[in-house]
């Protein structure tokens, strides 16, 4: 009984982690799918938003549902600004120079915005924009910070399916992701709609960021790396342009964390990590829903 | 035109001459510490007293002080960059600092090997005096070593909070904190206290609920946490917020006015180690107290303590030295015996490290209050 109530708690704690590596890794997903790049920027959107809501709290005094929307709406900008100055030129460039690139645009936003006149290079405390509630289930127990979590990320996976797979937009995304040549001769707007992935990509990153402020209270411009590599690591794992393998994938990588802590080291759980994507890399390249292997 | 252009030149070339004619002979000495980063409080205090000692000595001092100050964002590679430009660019006398020991154990190699006097205030690591077992003859230090300071903790632990069951949490990163896991886990068990967990992290986590959670279900009456103020700042809320009520302890790297400002309710009562309280009662600490209030109205942290004796100590060996020689001063700082600092009397031992008490301090809300003092 106890163990079993051990293992529940220490279920909910991952769950808590894979649901932002789930929220990060679906930017990754979109991205890869229609450009076939990996974008390392956007984990630095990731950093962003936790910035901008931080700001929006402690100095603009703004309620905790206002934020989220605010924040979302100034990421999408950069997530589209960062498409439109650094990845749009190199449209027809070899893939290897959008993906220096996409290294070049991260170090610029976390060297940029680290400087003292931005957000500086220091760990701020991240104010509770609410009070910490602990419900005891008799089990486990669960904060309503863990129930934000898991309702943004379930909301934002509606949200996002009945996009991609209801409108007009979503399957001008699907085609693009198919073949963007022929997209194009079908009347598809490519330049848009690739911008609008990039623009959702960020707006869900954005939303991680806050929820991450929120559940690990501080932050400093380099805290997007570490959950940057460990979405796309779950983006991989669940199958790289696949959305309900992104959030299969974040979740995965959030409870092996955890369990690795919890009952090996934790000094052994970004090895454990990094194995994983190994594994998958080897033994099936194309991620747990990935069906082909693409050849270009 | 051409005859005023002339004479301005002359003027200039005279001006330029004959100046250091009146004044004293300048001695360049480096400053290297955390301005930015994850300890940026240590840092400031530091550099604050740091100029509050030039100011002071530039009065009587046989020299004319040429700062140069470094940032080393307590990043170990910034810090050895900074003090190679400090050393061979800049050709300082001697350095103060680095603050952290995990900066300060490359930059004291680099100090040897320049042969370079470095004396720094807060860096506690054995390491940074003391390489596989050999002295590095250019390194002193104006703090106690962490041996004592994490067995002081434990033997506080045991016998004044009378604790039974410890748990330890570490950034097996940082020598620091790693140091101090390890020396208070040695005094905790021979004093047949048993360490129901000793877990580790890493620098950047974040997310500590998989150990929390672990820790929990052992229920120990202390955690000890040898870190920096933010991250126990972070982990003292999560450890709060999940419901686990054990006292926390922890050491010098708790001095920061942030840690209560970060942690808020969740670090109240929780005691560490540290250099000096400025309850303390001693006519040089309270005249520096007082000096400091005046010029950054702010009570002086333990850094800004350590760093006002550090670059006392060094500039009173640049002063007694014959010539400001790098080898002259090293032989003076090795002397030095009886230094009347602010954190107590400071007299080197042959590896270069200050002998001096310990003192243990409460976190409450008006600030951090004195309980004790342990003597070596």
């Amino acid at each position: 009984m106890e163990l079993l109530s051990y293992i529940l708690q220490q279920l909910i704690n991952g769950l808590q982690l894979g649901a932002v590596y789930a929220l990060i890794a679906l930017g990754y997903t979109m991205v890869y799918g229609v450009l076939r790049l990996i974008n390392f920027a956007h984990g630095d959107i990731f950093m962003l938003g936790a910035f901008i809501a931080y700001y929006l709290i402690t100095r603009l005094n703004i309620p905790i549902y206002l934020v989220f929307p605010i924040t979302m709406l100034l990421t999408a900008l950069a997530g589209y600004l960062m498409e439109k100055i650094a990845y749009k030129p190199l449209r027809n460039a070899p893939r290897i120079s959008l993906l220096i690139t996409a290294v070049g645009v991260s170090l610029f936003l976390e060297y940029f915005l680290g400087l003292n006149a931005l957000f500086t290079s220091n760990y701020i405390g991240f104010p509770r924009p609410f009070r910490i509630e602990t419900y005891d289930c008799s089990l486990f127990t669960i904060t309503n910070v863990q129930v934000l979590i898991f309702l943004v990320t379930a909301a934002s996976l509606i949200l996002l399916y009945l996009l991609i797979y209801m409108t007009k937009q979503g399957k001008a995304m699907r085609a693009v992701s198919f073949d963007q040549e022929v997209a194009s001769l079908m009347g598809i707007n490519i330049d848009a709609t690739i911008s609008l992935t990039f623009i959702i990509g960020a707006a869900l990153a954005g939303a991680g960021g806050i929820l991450y402020g929120i559940a690990y209270p501080q932050i400093n411009v380099f805290m997007g790396i570490m959950p940057g590599i460990k979405s796309f690591i779950a983006a991989v794992l669940g199958g790289i342009g696949i959305i309900h393998g992104a959030v299969l994938g974040g979740i995965i990588i959030g409870i092996s964390e955890v369990f690795v802590s919890a009952f090996l080291s934790s000094t052994f759980r970004d090895g454990v990590i990094f194995f994983i994507l190994l594994l998958v890399l080897l033994l099936k390249p194309s991620g747990i829903f990935g069906k082909r292997i693409d050849k270009v | 035109m051409k005859r005023i252009f002339f004479i301005i030149c002359a003027l200039m070339l005279v001006l330029t001459l004959s100046s250091p004619l009146f004044a004293k002979e300048t001695v360049r000495i480096g400053l290297i510490v955390p301005l930015t980063g994850d300890v940026k409080t240590f840092g400031e205090s530091y550099k604050n007293a740091f100029s509050l000692a030039l100011e002071e000595y530039a009065k009587k001092g046989k020299y004319t002080i040429d700062p140069v100050i470094a940032d080393d964002k307590n990043d170990p590679t910034e810090g050895t960059n900074a003090a190679l430009k400090l050393m061979t660019q800049d050709k300082v006398t001697a350095v103060i600092g680095p603050m952290t020991s995990k900066v300060t154990i490359p930059v004291s190699e680099l100090a040897t090997k320049q042969k370079v006097p470095l004396v720094t205030g807060t860096a506690t690591n054995p390491k940074v005096t003391i390489s596989d077992g050999k002295r590095k003859p250019y390194v002193f230090r104006a703090c106690f070593i962490d041996p004592f300071q994490g067995t002081v903790a434990a033997g506080f632990a045991l016998k004044n909070l009378k604790a039974g069951t410890a748990a330890i949490l570490y950034d097996v990163g940082n020598d620091y904190s790693k140091g101090l896991a390890d020396y208070f886990q040695a005094t905790f068990k021979k004093g047949k206290g048993t360490v129901v967990a000793y877990e580790s992290y890493q620098k950047d986590d974040v997310d500590f609920s998989a150990l929390i959670t672990k820790i929990q279900v052992k229920k120990p009456d202390v955690i000890y946490i040898p870190d920096y103020y933010n991250k126990v700042a972070l982990i003292a809320k999560q450890i709060r917020e999940k419901g686990l009520r054990s006292t926390m302890l922890g050491g010098d790297g708790w001095d920061s006015p942030d840690l209560i400002k970060n942690a808020g309710d969740a670090i109240m009562g929780s005691y560490f180690t540290n250099h000096y309280s400025p309850d303390r009662k001693d006519p040089v600490a309270e005249a520096f107290i007082k000096r400091y209030k005046q010029k950054y109205n702010a009570v002086p942290d333990t850094f800004a303590a350590l760093g006002y004796d550090a670059t006392m100590i060094l500039l009173k060996a640049l002063d007694s030295a014959k010539r400001p020689a790098q080898d002259d001063i090293v032989r003076q700082l090795a002397a030095l015996k009886n230094f009347k600092g602010v954190t107590g009397n400071i007299g080197f031992d042959k590896n270069g490290d200050a002998v001096k008490s310990v003192v243990i301090l409460k976190v409450e809300k008006e600030g951090f209050k004195y309980v004790t003092t342990i003597n070596p």
